[in-house]
């Protein structure tokens, strides 16, 4: 098959596969499309899983489970309470392990006969093609923009094969870049979206079993690029709403202006990716900013002014702000007359970043009073002497 | 008969919570207008000053990419489904 980003390895060079390996993997071998010679695949194989959360927990499992040789874990967080709803890698046991390492315990009890290497960094431009050359395949399972144009561009750099899927919500995207012949995901996205607009899992929520279903479909493309056969998703982009249950497959074509792959690439290193997603220091407006004591102390005195909460509804159920006026992200601008110039603006929302960006929103819209960012946001007023019992 | 447009849940927040919206319009300029008009909020997200779509919104006919076809000058028919798909990131955390 042409997907593969190396040529797939002669039979007569594959390991062999011992008989406990082989009553092991019976299911998989008597399958006619995987047999002794794609056992004995995966068994060589050896893939790296970028993100040991959501995504990546189901991905490991099923690679394990499946027998594939060798598997990288890159991630640099600690498990935390708030991760087990979903990430079914970690156990509650875990809770403040880094998660590479929890992850590694889990996939060796699964299948103490795979090695299982652990990168417990945060990947970089630096770094990243290191590491990725020790691996066949990639499987981005990671969180952030930044992270996913540094694969991609270092993927398309290296020669690996990019197995992709993201989530939002209740939405996955599944599909394969950096395939020989392929698209690459800048030929999708040339560019991020502006910080704010898309909250993270941590502020926009996510349903626990939506990574389980994506994830599982990126490791089911992973075994297919080893084993070969079937359609692999390259060049076709596979969307899951689960609260319709749809899928709907796209097309994706290989943009021949591509920067890094296209026919006159311009970009052949990795680049500061903080600063191509807008996140690096040049592109920092300072908000004026407000401790979570100082607006009790102003709430307290009866200063003037006005606390705007720009949180989703659900979210204000959990941890409500009484007395805030509540006014969506998106439609801030289109509202600002309803805010008084003459008194202070206090925005507020989760842990203080979007609520950033709703500040800066109403500055490129010219409005014209002050406007203080409540920092940490409702996370650090949690943490006051009469706040809120609970944080989301 | 109209076009029948599917918004993804990171833009839902501009459509009022709505996950498709029925539209009118011969091409997909003219669709995306009839979206603005009715739900304004949403326009900054999906064209820059100049106009132009913005780099991390792709736009499909059915199952093809306007940056493939024509565009914003691409047609649309009645009874035909378009959707945004915005670049979404979430997986690790």
């Amino acid at each position: 098959m042409k997907s593969s980003d190396k040529p797939a390895p002669k039979e007569k060079s594959l390991p062999s596969l011992t008989p406990s390996e082989i009553t092991r993997y019976s299911r998989h071998i008597l399958l006619r499309e995987v047999g002794v010679i794609g056992q004995k695949k995966l068994k060589a194989a050896s893939v790296l899983v970028i993100g040991a959360g959501g995504l990546g927990s189901p991905l490991a499992l099923y690679l394990a489970a499946a027998g594939v040789g060798k598997i990288g874990l890159v991630d640099f967080d600690l498990v935390e309470a708030s991760n087990l709803q979903r990430q079914i890698l970690h156990g509650t046991k875990d809770i403040d392990r880094p998660k590479v390492a929890s992850a590694r315990d889990r996939l060796l009890d699964l299948n103490p006969d795979i090695e299982v290497v652990t990168h417990n960094v945060k990947l970089s431009s630096q770094n990243a093609a290191k590491i990725f050359k020790k691996y066949d395949i990639v499987a981005d399972g990671t969180d952030n923009f930044p992270t996913r144009y540094l694969i991609n561009d270092v993927c398309v750099l290296e020669k690996k094969t990019n197995v992709y899927a993201s989530i939002f919500q209740f939405e996955g995207q599944v599909t394969i870049f950096g395939a020989p012949d392929g698209p690459c995901y800048r030929c999708l996205y040339p560019a991020p979206p502006p910080p704010g607009l898309i909250p993270s899992c941590g502020e926009g929520g996510v349903m626990g079993v939506l990574p389980g279903v994506i994830g599982s479909l990126q490791a089911l493309e992973v075994i297919k690029l080893i084993v070969g056969g079937g359609s692999p998703l390259i060049g076709r982009l596979l969307l899951f709403d689960a609260l319709r249950v749809s899928f709907n497959e796209l097309t994706v074509e290989k943009d021949p202006n591509c920067p890094i792959c296209g026919q006159s690439p311009t970009i052949d290193a990795p680049i500061d990716y903080e600063e191509f997603c807008g996140l690096g220091p040049k592109n920092e407006d300072p908000a004026e900013p407000i401790s979570a004591g100082e607006l009790k102390d102003r709430i307290d005195k009866g200063d003037k002014l006005q606390v705007i909460d720009i949180r989703e509804p659900h979210e204000r159920v959990l941890c409500p702000f009484p007395g805030a006026k509540v006014v969506p992200f998106g439609q801030l601008a289109r509202r600002m007359d309803e805010f008084s110039p003459n008194e202070d603006l206090i925005f507020i929302c989760k842990i203080g970043q979007r609520s950033l960006h709703a500040i800066r929103a109403l500055k490129r819209a010219g409005y014209p009073g002050r406007m203080l960012n409540l920092t940490d946001g409702l996370v650090a007023w949690a943490e006051l002497d009469g706040g809120p019992a609970a944080i989301y | 008969m109209s076009v029948n447009l599917l918004i993804p849940t990171a833009l839902r927040g501009f459509t009022n919570g709505q996950s498709q919206l029925e539209l009118t319009g011969a091409t997909v300029k003219e669709l995306l207008s009839d979206l603005a008009q009715k739900h304004p909020d949403i326009a900054p997200h999906l064209f820059d000053e100049t106009g132009a779509v913005r780099s991390f919104v792709n736009i499909f006919v059915e199952s093809k990419n306007i940056k493939n076809l024509n565009g914003l000058d691409t047609s649309v028919n009645p009874g035909q489904t378009v959707t945004l798909v915005p670049s979404i990131a979430g997986g690790r955390s």
